[in-house]
């Protein structure tokens, strides 16, 4: 405790307090979070919220516009609420969204950290399969794993693991190869630690914080993969609800019923912008 | 008598601040006549660069001009219109930056660079502006001038990237060069070249001369006359010889003194102790008291006004912002010693 | 001549690279779970067929005798068989290649057709009226999915209006040029904010630097100093962040080309793996991933061009 505290130099103004401007908000991160505290509000809530089961079929009722027979937001092409699969679709997109960006995370930070650190033969080992992973397009190599795996929600966190680490292990590498130049990375091996303390406990809080940063908008494109995969017919298997999924289907019947198709899409867009404005007031504020 | 080719009135510069202003240029009032030379002499932060640029319109964001007037052969350009003023004042004078990498394009050959305002501006075509370029090269000194035309900034050296810069200026035909630390950033053989080319400007294409530096050595092998400033205002003026004979102002007196002077064996180098004062604060009383050796009560609550001093017989009239100009006898008498001393 | 070595000396330095990537699409096929020929053929599948898939596929050799027979096919430029089409892969990507790649061109420039102008607009008039509303379109932008925003154009564009085909590539010239409008668009509107903000971010560096005010000092034209000095200097800077973006927005071409029925390699993709065509879906992922490769060349090549003071080494 005592040692960290000595030696590990605070970074630039986003630990410490004093720095900070008074009286004046961060916009973008205010907006962010009270955006997405809504979102993650009506997923949370979505049983209080709405009485229909997002997979009940009810043939009968197909295609009800929207607000026909207590339906907010209508019905699809079985008949279900859409209402109810734009909430409940909402737990599973956000669910697999934000889980699907914590392994790429910390495996990637880990190995960044390892190969920034040791350098020599370890780092070759790993940036070389950076560089072969980072030549692929991202959408195009999950999608080739996914189907490899065979479709199903482990496959899909299993190939953004894959694919995604490298973005992080590129970004905590550059970052310790600078930071190990500094001089509390240097009176932390001069202290006889043990490594893996130095590396954990005195680099890696330094360090991370890129890493963080980048994961705000990585949650993003993270959802963006999935509802894509969805639209694609590869995500999450039917019948659960799924935004990627719902907006496939109100494809077919785009013309007449254009809000099938519209309104899943603008929750991505909804829950993307507030993903967006954190990242941005996260930046904001490290900058500052 | 003859209006001065540029003449400024009382000039103000403002830099806007998270909290408050910096009121960086408080009434400067300078002239230049035709093919005259003019130093401008300061320590960093006296705003002598920053009237510079407001000569030109070109100061850096965010600052701004509060107030002040720019003359042009005795006619008032301040109200004309933004466009026609930028030509007007962009027609009269060119700029010579301190650092020639930065103020170079390094994406453009330094040829084209010379020969753009010929065939962007005065209308020539393009074989007539690489020739006028070639002409600029050749007369500022820049040997094999076809084949340099062709290279880009980073492959020149320092003296011939400042040249390159010095030969951009001249490509508008202006009458008046403003230089800022055209030599700071080159080596000491490089920077009496540099400087001779100016010298040569003037003597050969009576192109004037106003120079802005810290360095009173470069100044005194350029300029005839000069203006020195202080946190944002002129406190001396008059001829070099003047000047650095018998200044009438202490702050004058100081940088004389702290000039490093290679005739000497001993090291007199004598730096001028204390900070400039904040220029975000209203000053009250001399702004140059808190390190000047001489100040008295007075000084720390009158402020001291521009005015002539003497009697000078000669057409150019001596001003100091000093109230205690009536002792600048005795540091006249300190300095003369010295430079007799000294032959 | 000069370019031509660089180039060359760059092709060179990428065979690790290439070697990897035949290396992970070579890998593809060992994660299928179980036996890969069973899965592949589906439940109904005779053993005897498996048994052929097997041995077509090589999976009874050992797998450093399987790499190395993939990688040797790949230098003859034999991708493997697709039996959903009778017909080998290569032939498929060939037909399927062109629409993608001009896919790609379409959506680079109206990428540069809508950022460039935006970028510029905001640098100039900092901090007005027009730079707040296009600092804000990134943050919007970053979140819009490809493929939704492909839909709501087809609704407004294509089925409202008229003005553009719903779906399809058509035949003609003129129908390629017309149907690949709404794509390319969509393309465009998905990397343009991330270029606007580069563009804008390294026009506003470059307006405070010297050498522009050495350039209005000359009393050129506003828009000459703003165009012909500010913008070529923030290009290089943003030349590499576009290049990034559109290797990594290569991927978007596939949702695209299925939103509008282009029949490019990523609707090549998704149908064989709708109809579990795994050599096919094999060698477009190998496709993909050398565009890729070509993208970034060509992204340091014209950095080469557009910076001097790069050595061409």
């Amino acid at each position: 405790m005592s040692a960290a505290t000595s030696i590990g130099p605070a970074l630039p103004a986003v630990t410490g307090t004093p720095r900070r401007r008074r009286g004046r908000w961060n916009v973008p991160l205010v907006a962010g979070l009270t955006l997405f505290a809504l979102i993650v509000l009506c997923a949370v809530c979505a049983p209080l919220l709405t009485s229909y089961d997002p997979i009940k079929q009810n043939l009968t009722d197909a295609f009800l516009a929207p607000g026909a027979k207590g339906h907010l937001l209508g019905t699809d092409a079985f008949g279900r609420d859409v209402f109810s699969r734009l909430l409940y679709g909402a737990r599973v997109d956000l669910r697999v969204g934000v889980l699907a960006v914590i392994s790429p995370f910390v495996i990637g930070s880990l190995l960044g950290l390892i190969a920034g650190w040791f350098g020599g033969w370890v780092d070759a080992v790993i940036s070389r399969i950076v560089d072969m992973v980072i030549a692929f397009p991202f959408l195009v190599l999950v999608i080739a794993l996914v189907f490899a795996m065979g479709p199903g929600t482990t496959s899909i966190y299993t190939a953004i693991t894959l694919v995604g680490w490298v973005a992080y292990c590129r970004i905590v590498r550059g970052q310790v190869l600078i930071a190990k130049e500094q001089e509390y990375a240097m009176a932390a091996r001069a202290s006889g630690l043990p490594t893996w303390r130095i590396l954990l406990r005195h680099l890696l809080p330094n360090v991370v914080l890129q890493a963080f940063v980048f994961s705000m908008s990585d949650i993003v494109l993270t959802l963006l993969a999935i509802v894509t995969l969805g639209f694609l017919g590869l995500g999450v298997p039917p019948p659960t609800p799924d935004w990627g999924t719902m907006i496939q289907e109100g494809q077919q019947f785009i013309l007449d019923k254009w809000y099938m198709s519209t309104i899943p899409g603008l929750a991505v867009v909804l829950t993307g912008l507030a993903l967006a404005l954190i990242a941005d007031g996260i930046v904001e504020k490290a900058n500052k | 008598m003859t209006a001065p080719l540029l003449e400024v009135r009382d000039l103000h510069v403002d830099i806007p601040m998270p909290h408050g202003r910096l009121h960086a240029v408080r009434g400067v009032s300078l002239s230049v006549g035709v093919a005259e030379s003019v130093g401008l002499v300061g320590e960093s932060g006296s705003g002598k660069s920053l009237t510079l640029r407001a000569l030109l319109g070109l100061l850096p964001r965010p600052a701004r001009i509060v107030s002040g007037s720019v003359l042009i052969d005795g006619e008032d350009v301040t109200g004309l219109p933004a466009k026609q003023l930028h030509r007007r004042l962009t027609d009269t004078m060119g700029m010579v930056f301190q650092d020639a990498l930065t103020a170079l394009n390094p994406v453009m050959r330094v040829g084209d660079q010379i020969a753009e305002a010929p065939l962007r501006k005065l209308g020539k075509s393009r074989s007539e502006a690489k020739a006028v370029a070639i002409d600029l090269m050749t007369e500022v000194g820049i040997p094999d001038p076809e084949r340099r035309y062709q290279l880009y900034p980073h492959e020149l050296s320092g003296g011939m990237r400042q040249r390159i810069c010095i030969a951009i200026a001249l490509s508008t035909k202006p009458r008046l060069i403003l230089a800022d630390e055209p030599t700071t950033a080159l080596d000491v053989t490089i920077q009496a070249q540099v400087l001779g080319v100016l010298r040569r400007l003037k003597q050969d294409e009576n192109v004037g001369l106003l120079l802005v530096s810290h360095d009173l050595a470069v100044v005194s092998q350029t300029c005839s006359r000069l203006y020195v400033m202080y946190a944002g205002k002129v406190v001396e003026s008059g001829t070099l010889l003047d000047l650095i004979t018998a200044p009438k102002h202490p702050y004058t007196f100081s940088l004389l003194r702290s000039v490093p002077d290679p005739g000497h064996r001993v090291a007199r180098l004598l730096t001028i102790h204390g900070q400039p004062p904040d220029l975000t604060d209203a000053i009250v009383g001399c702004s140059f008291a808190a390190r000047c050796p001489f100040a008295e009560e007075r000084c720390r609550q009158e402020e001291p006004v521009l005015e002539p001093v003497g009697s000078a017989p000669g057409t150019v009239i001596r001003k100091s912002a000093c109230l205690r100009v009536d002792t600048a006898e005795r540091w006249t008498a300190m300095v003369s010693e010295e430079t007799v001393g000294q032959q | 001549m000069k370019y031509l070595v660089y180039i060359l000396k760059r092709l060179v330095s990428l065979i690790p690279v290439l070697l990897g990537i035949s290396f992970i699409v070579f890998f593809l096929i060992r994660l299928i779970p179980g036996d890969p020929a069973a899965t592949l053929l589906g439940s109904h599948a005779t053993p005897a067929a498996i048994n052929e898939l097997r041995t077509q596929l090589g999976l009874t050799e050992p797998v450093w005798k399987q790499y190395l027979t993939f990688l040797g096919h790949l230098l003859q430029g034999n991708l493997g068989y697709s039996y959903v089409y009778n017909s080998p892969t290569v032939d498929l990507i060939k037909v399927s290649l062109p629409v993608t790649i001009w896919l790609l061109v379409a959506g680079t420039v109206f990428t540069l057709l809508i950022a460039v102008p935006l970028a510029v607009l905001a640098a100039a008039r900092r901090n007005g009226i027009a730079d707040n509303i296009i600092r804000a379109v990134p943050v919007v932008g970053l979140g819009l999915p490809a493929f939704w925003l492909g839909i709501m154009l087809i609704l407004v564009f294509g089925l409202k209006l008229g003005w553009f085909p719903v779906a399809g590539y058509g035949v003609s010239i003129a129908d390629h040029l017309r149907g690949i409008v709404l794509p390319g668009i969509t393309i465009a509107l998905t990397l343009s904010p991330i270029l606007i903000r580069s563009l804008r971010a390294s026009m506003i560096d470059v307006l405070s630097s010297d050498y522009i005010v050495t350039a209005r000092a000359k009393g050129i034209s506003t828009s000459r100093v703003v165009l012909g000095h500010a913008l070529r200097n923030a290009a290089v800077s943003s030349v590499t962040v576009l290049g990034v973006n559109i290797a990594y927005l290569t991927g978007s071409t596939l949702v695209v080309e299925r939103v509008f029925s282009l029949p490019g390699i990523g609707q090549q993709m998704i149908n064989s793996i709708l109809g579990r065509d795994f050599p096919t879906v094999q060698g477009i992922t190998l496709t993909f991933a050398i565009m890729v490769v070509v993208v970034n060349l060509l992204t340091d090549v014209t950095h080469a061009a557009l910076d001097p003071r790069v050595k061409l080494t």
